[in-house]
């Protein structure tokens, strides 16, 4: 490991097989018990003004995101104008915490973001495999944050973490952070190729002593995305974190969130985890397409008392 | 097995019929209709059928109209084999017929009704121009509590490429035709049969963004009948409202169906 490397991982002895012995020393996850704890959170009912504060918070959490071989400057631009007038019929409706792109289509999302508030969010180290050499994944970050991104997606090498070669993955997060700049890092774990549990707690510590300023569920290019389980791992990984090293990390589930249901879920699960601290568009993402609409048609029926139909809604 | 053991009788719970499946009510509630437990449907039983039947419209529209006329021929044959379960309902004999002859006549119209209901306009200049039939969308449909009355009223809607959400009139006739649906090859979702209260579900059926028409031929009560056409209008549903109570074992005319169509015209050029 590099020196830059083992200066952030403070308190902890220094060197690749001490990072080793860490985080096998973590404790290991109860699967039936985060599964069960996760469903029990889900049971909650939330209803009318508490309901709306929830479907507006949770806009004011949404990535918008689009990553797609096939989106085009426009559809880009489309997306990004949704992302600043939601609902273009109601004022009162809030823009959403971020555009996440492709870092090709970046410049055309931030025409349209600059000065808005609306953070431009740009996947980048060879999305969504992470699988290239660590140069190309370095340019692929500067130029993203050049280009006028100022959050990035990075995808660890979940073949060099599986392999246990945490001290690969340690030092190209370190790098990447350093090539972001002043933008945020989003680390993306991709929990479904992660096969246990055990291994999410361990890929969640690693980020965050490696400098993620978020951790994030999942590319959604693979079947198994956001779940609730892996996301309360997350939740207990940052909390802890905190605790322990006293710097706060986000947390974004991200792919296969697609009702307000869902979100609300999550929402919950949050409050009851980790408090209000992480209940701000700061600390806590849901990256998603979809949800968005689901949103907004739920927030329409409040305030309308009808029920909404998607043909009211903007498809991308 | 004691001679004196008495066999308990399994009694039926009528559920929901929604997507293809059969659920209670998310709301939990029962009621009681001529002694049986009928699940009493919510607005968001409503909302859920109406995502469903949205869900299934595509498909079902998009299925050759010989193909739409094959599956309903099977619900006849299926609704055929159940009489004696509507007759333990009460139904009379002669109306499990006519509902079967009802249906078999509407499976007739699916390969039949565009052309009847569209055609090529003669226009001035050299152009083909065609008029074709397509289905509105989502149906809602308050039905009557007869089965001659209740087959009336879906099979116009289904037949053409709807999907249809039902409030039933009779909620153990309702269900069970909903049972035939379900061992028919119908896919799930394009019969939704809510039993319940029209008072309480149809109201948000007929102000729901995302249901094309509404049905409101079962519809007693004028008050409410006016209620609901009025939140229709704030989407422009189509509304059929019979003037009168209509007469269901009379001939229905294409009228039914064709008022769950929309036009569509089409230019072509000829070229020479």
């Amino acid at each position: 490991m590099t020196a830059t490397a083992t200066s952030r991982l403070s308190g902890l002895p220094d060197s690749a097989s001490d990072l080793r012995t860490f985080l096998h020393g973590l404790p290991g996850v109860d699967k039936v018990g985060v599964e069960a704890r996760a469903a029990a959170l889900g049971t909650r009912s939330v209803k009318t003004t508490a309901k709306a504060q929830a479907i507006d918070l949770a806009i004011r959490m949404v990535d918008l995101t689009t990553l797609e071989g096939a989106d085009t400057p426009g559809k880009v631009r489309a997306l990004s104008a949704k992302a600043l007038r939601p609902d273009p019929s109601d004022p009162t409706c809030p823009p959403v915490a971020a555009v996440c792109v492709y870092p090709a289509m970046v410049p055309f999302a931030a025409e349209v973001l600059a000065g808005s508030g609306v953070h431009l969010a740009s996947v980048a180290t060879a999305f969504p495999s992470g699988q290239a050499p660590l140069d190309v994944k370095l340019a692929d970050t500067r130029d993203a944050v050049a280009a006028g991104a100022d959050e990035i997606d990075m995808v660890i090498s979940r073949g060099a973490f599986l392999a246990g070669d945490y001290g690969k993955v340690f030092d190209e997060i370190v790098a990447v952070k350093e090539a972001c700049g002043s933008a945020h890092l989003k680390v993306i774990l991709e929990t479904g190729e992660l096969a246990t549990y055990d291994n999410v707690r361990r890929a969640s510590w690693l980020a965050m002593l490696a400098g993620a300023d978020f951790i994030k569920t999942s590319t959604g290019k693979v079947p198994v995305a956001a779940t609730l389980p892996v996301t309360l791992i997350m939740l207990e990984a940052v909390r802890d974190f905190r605790e322990r090293h006293g710097r706060q990390v986000g947390v974004k589930p991200a792919g296969g969130i697609r009702t307000t249901k869902d979100a609300i879920k999550y929402l919950v699960m949050i409050n009851e985890t980790v408090g209000d601290d992480w209940l701000d568009p700061d600390w806590f993402r849901f990256g998603a397409s979809s949800l968005l609409n689901d949103l907004l048609m739920q927030r329409t029926k409040l305030t309308t008392g009808h029920y909404a139909g998607p043909d009211y809604f903007t498809l991308d | 097995m004691p001679e004196s053991s008495v066999r308990l009788s399994v009694r039926k719970t009528y559920k929901l019929y929604v997507g293809g499946k059969f659920p209670r009510s998310e709301s939990g509630r029962t009621y009681l209709v001529d002694g049986d437990n009928v699940s009493l449907a919510s607005r968001k039983d409503a909302r859920d059928a109406v995502v469903a039947a949205r869900a299934a419209q595509p498909k079902w529209a998009g299925a050759t109209a010989y193909n739409r006329g094959q599956v309903l021929y099977r619900v006849a044959e299926m609704l055929e084999a159940r009489r004696a379960e509507f007759k333990a309902l009460g139904v009379k004999g002669s109306e499990v017929d006519a509902a079967v002859d009802r249906w078999v006549w509407y499976a007739g119209w699916s390969d039949k009704i565009a052309q009847v209901a569209g055609g090529a306009n003669p226009v001035a200049g050299p152009f083909f121009n065609i008029s074709a039939p397509e289905p509105t969308g989502v149906v809602a449909v308050v039905a009557p509590p007869s089965l001659i009355g209740l087959v009336s009223v879906i099979a116009p809607a289904v037949v053409t490429g709807n999907t249809v959400v039902v409030v039933a009139g009779n909620p153990q006739a309702a269900v069970t035709l909903a049972e035939v649906f379900a061992t028919s090859d119908v896919p799930g979702g394009v019969v939704n049969v809510l039993t319940g209260h029209a008072a309480e579900i149809a109201p948000w059926l007929a102000s729901h963004d995302d249901v094309n028409a509404i049905d409101l031929s079962g519809v007693d009560d004028g008050d409410l009948a006016t209620e609901l056409e009025r939140a229709a209008a704030g989407t422009l549903k189509r509304v059929l409202r019979p003037s009168s109570a209509p007469d269901w074992t009379a001939d229905p005319g294409v009228g039914p169906m064709t008022a769950l169509l929309e036009t569509k015209t089409v230019w072509h050029p000829k070229g020479f």
